[in-house]
């Protein structure tokens, strides 16, 4: 579904990605794991063009696109195709939940407002927050902010989200709150690219790992084999670090 | 003629300034250049000056203006360099995830400037913009040097019937107070309001 070829991004002359390529098939729901600073968040963020990659392509089911010469109008195609969740949710701040989950609707696809806010609602209800649906995000706690942009990512029907850290910001209780409805999504057959920190997490939702590790990705394999069938020294004693400190 | 030519120039200065901040907020090349140079001579020169060049100054050139038109020009051109810096500073104050997740759900700059920053870039600069629209009501006192019949000017023709310097200046200086408390009140409503809807930050 998504390819990605020889991506590479520097900042300054610090190498963040070198010549990344992996695949996501259609279904797919892959943990990007790694230590801090290794370019995790930096890999999604240039596959969304939050960032600009220096160069690379990626195909987006037949959409080839040229890092370089990409134009703003491609990017827009694509970003309507994609959701992003963001590790400090980015809510609209002068919007109600409701408002933030149709404002792509209504704003960028120029859908009819009563339209918009049936499927809204619906989205809302399915992250279960049929209560809050004129809350503003300052009167919302993290967990349930970060499930109403999870709602605003999925009303755009996208083909594959992208989720960035989406519990690293959040307090112990409401993590799991959020990990569920990542789960019912997975469950659903969502295409997901996770960045996580919680193991189990990916232990138990995804069924691919990429292991990456200053900028190179060191290791690209199914789940299963990641966690059970490593042989890899480098990532044993990644798995057990994580593990140690909870 | 105060009242008139208080709103009249604040919501000009509110586009200037609004475009102002927008031009170099968004780095558009040159337009910024000419932005930070407006700025630069409006914030550096005395009101009264501007004034002067305008009504008394632009004639050399051929170029003839009344009275309260020269006044709105000046007054708006003025405060729209100084509600420039407010807004811009406002729009810089908006994380950048704002953007971001604008751009995530495929809207374009403008889409996301008109719909999600300005709003919240006004609601930050309020306090400051109120500061301003206070000033100017007593700055349109200037107004009087290029023969505005404005509320100092018409207290100045009185005066010179009545003989009552104190009383009178005195008299004006009280409707001006009023004045600054009316907007004072609005601008505390207007913003128990605004934080009532959520939209405190």
């Amino acid at each position: 579904m998504i390819k990605v070829n020889n991506l590479s991004k520097s900042f300054d002359n610090l190498e963040v990605l070198k010549n990344f390529s992996f695949e996501v098939n259609k279904g797919d729901v892959i943990a990007i794991l790694g230590p801090s600073g290794s370019g995790k968040t930096t890999l999604l963020r240039c596959m969304n063009f939050l960032e600009k990659a220096d160069e690379g392509t990626i195909d987006f089911e037949g959409d080839l696109v040229d890092i370089k010469t990409v134009s703003n109008k491609k990017i827009s195609e694509i970003r309507k195709r994609t959701g992003f969740v963001f590790q400090s949710f980015n809510l609209f701040l002068n919007k109600t939940a409701l408002q933030n989950v149709i404002e792509g609707l209504i704003v960028a696809r120029k859908m009819d407002k009563n339209e918009a806010e049936k499927i809204g609602k619906k989205m809302l209800d399915k992250v279960g927050l049929s209560d809050k649906y004129d809350y503003y995000p300052s009167q919302l706690s993290g967990g349930q902010q970060q499930r109403v942009a999870i709602a605003r990512a999925l009303a755009c029907n996208p083909e594959i989200i992208y989720f960035d850290e989406p519990t690293s910001a959040l307090d112990p209780e409401t993590i799991s709150e959020v990990l569920n409805v990542i789960k019912d999504l997975a469950d659903e057959g969502m295409t997901m690219l996770i960045v996580t920190h919680e193991m189990n997490f990916a232990k138990n939702v995804s069924n691919r790992v990429l292991f990456i590790e200053n900028g190179n990705i060191i290791k690209d394999t199914s789940t299963k084999d990641f966690f059970f069938a490593n042989e890899n020294e480098r990532i044993q004693s990644f798995i057990k670090s994580l593990g140690e400190n909870r | 003629m105060t009242i008139p030519l208080t709103i009249i120039s604040f919501s000009i200065a509110m586009v200037i300034g609004t475009i102002t901040a927008l031009v170099q907020f968004a780095n558009v090349k040159v337009l910024k250049q000419i932005a930070r140079f407006y700025i630069w001579i409006v914030r550096g020169t005395p009101l009264l000056v501007q004034l002067l060049v305008v009504f008394y100054g632009l004639p050399n050139l051929g170029i003839v203006i009344e009275p309260f038109p020269a006044a709105i020009i000046v007054f708006s051109i003025n405060e729209g360099a100084y509600s420039a810096e407010t807004i811009r500073g406002a729009l810089e104050s908006i994380p950048k995830g704002q953007m971001e997740a604008g751009y995530c759900v495929g809207m374009n700059f403008f889409q996301i400037m008109t719909r999600i920053v300005l709003p919240q870039a006004f609601r930050t600069a309020f306090p400051s913009l109120s500061n301003s629209l206070i000033s100017m009501v007593k700055d349109t006192s200037l107004a009087a040097n290029i023969t505005v019949s404005e509320m100092l000017m018409v207290t100045q023709r009185i005066i010179a019937r009545t003989y009552q310097p104190l009383v009178l200046y005195i008299e004006v200086g009280l409707i001006y107070l009023i004045f600054s408390t009316v907007l004072t009140i609005i601008q505390r409503k207007t913003e128990a309001y605004l934080n009532k809807r959520g939209s405190q930050r």
